[in-house]
């Protein structure tokens, strides 16, 4: 009952955020008001029962999140957000039709903590019974992550693969690279 | 008990939605930043709480977590504004043609 009552307060703090996020045109408070936008999704997870995810949430989005728009703001000259009277509609058209379709694919999920859910009935007998004989690896979480959902974490570590390849070519400094032995001209 | 709980943690809210009101208001930026702080310590708070109505005392680390990260971003927004930009926008902006602050 009170995690109901939890979840609605929540859910109107974020939308009273987002709102206003979208009005504020000072940068600064903007990226502070975007921490405080991330620790409530946090919260929100945490009520919904997914302690790992809102951990995560909350030390990407609060934390590293915040300090790097912090940092850059910190690096412009501007601290203003020019201000746009147009309302752009082609964004807000894509916006609408996404949302539609997530409130949409939400009308077949199965309720929380479901006992009668397809997963809890179906996949879990599957892996906990057939797991060992199926990938013949002894732990069971790493037969899932490695072996039944193999293609899915080869995509995961592509992904996190391709951010530190994009996050070192921006870190590298615009200078000449010196070889040893060899005086750089300065 | 319970209800003690309950009570708290409808307490705890109220006092949330106050915070996000000065911090979405607030004229000056010393506001806001105080006002965020002052909500993440809630919602610190409120996820204590929240560990003990459920009967899930693991959850406590997440609040841990959260001070820790609210005082990160609070020293780290305090920096900024101590590099003496002007960031108070109680004041008109004065933007050049050029875009660039005066």
């Amino acid at each position: 009952m009170i995690s109901l009552v939890i979840d609605i307060v929540l859910l109107l703090f974020l939308l009273i955020m987002a709102i206003f996020i979208l009005r504020v045109h000072q940068l600064l408070a903007v990226a502070m008001l975007f921490g405080l936008y991330s620790l409530l999704v946090a919260g929100l997870f945490m009520v919904l029962d997914a302690p790992d995810v809102a951990f995560t949430e909350a030390a990407v989005g609060t934390g590293i999140a915040t300090v790097l728009m912090l940092a850059t703001i910190a690096c412009t000259k501007v601290s203003q957000e020019k201000i746009q009277r147009k309302v752009a509609k082609t964004p807000l058209f894509i916006c609408l039709v996404v949302g539609g379709l997530l409130m949409y694919g939400t009308h077949n999920i199965a309720d929380l903590g479901d006992p009668e859910a397809p997963p809890h009935t179906q996949v879990a007998k599957r892996y906990i019974e057939d797991g060992q004989k199926d990938t013949g690896v002894p732990n069971l979480v790493t037969a899932v992550l490695a072996s039944y959902r193999g293609f899915d974490t080869l995509g995961e570590v592509t992904v996190v693969f391709t951010a530190g390849i994009g996050v070192l070519l921006l870190l590298v400094r615009p200078q000449k690279i010196r070889i040893k032995g060899v005086k750089s001209a300065r | 008990m319970n209800l003690l709980l309950v009570a708290a943690s409808l307490a705890i809210m109220t006092t949330m939605a106050l915070a996000l009101a000065r911090a979405l208001l607030g004229p000056t930026i010393f506001d806001r930043i105080l006002a965020v702080n002052m909500f993440g310590t809630k919602a610190v708070l409120l996820v204590a709480v929240f560990a003990f109505v459920s009967g899930r005392p693991d959850v406590l680390d997440i609040a841990l977590l959260y001070s820790l990260l609210n005082f990160v971003g609070v020293v780290a927004a305090l920096r900024l504004v101590e590099r003496g930009k002007d960031y108070a926008d109680h004041k008109k902006p004065e933007i050049n043609k050029d875009g660039s602050n005066p």
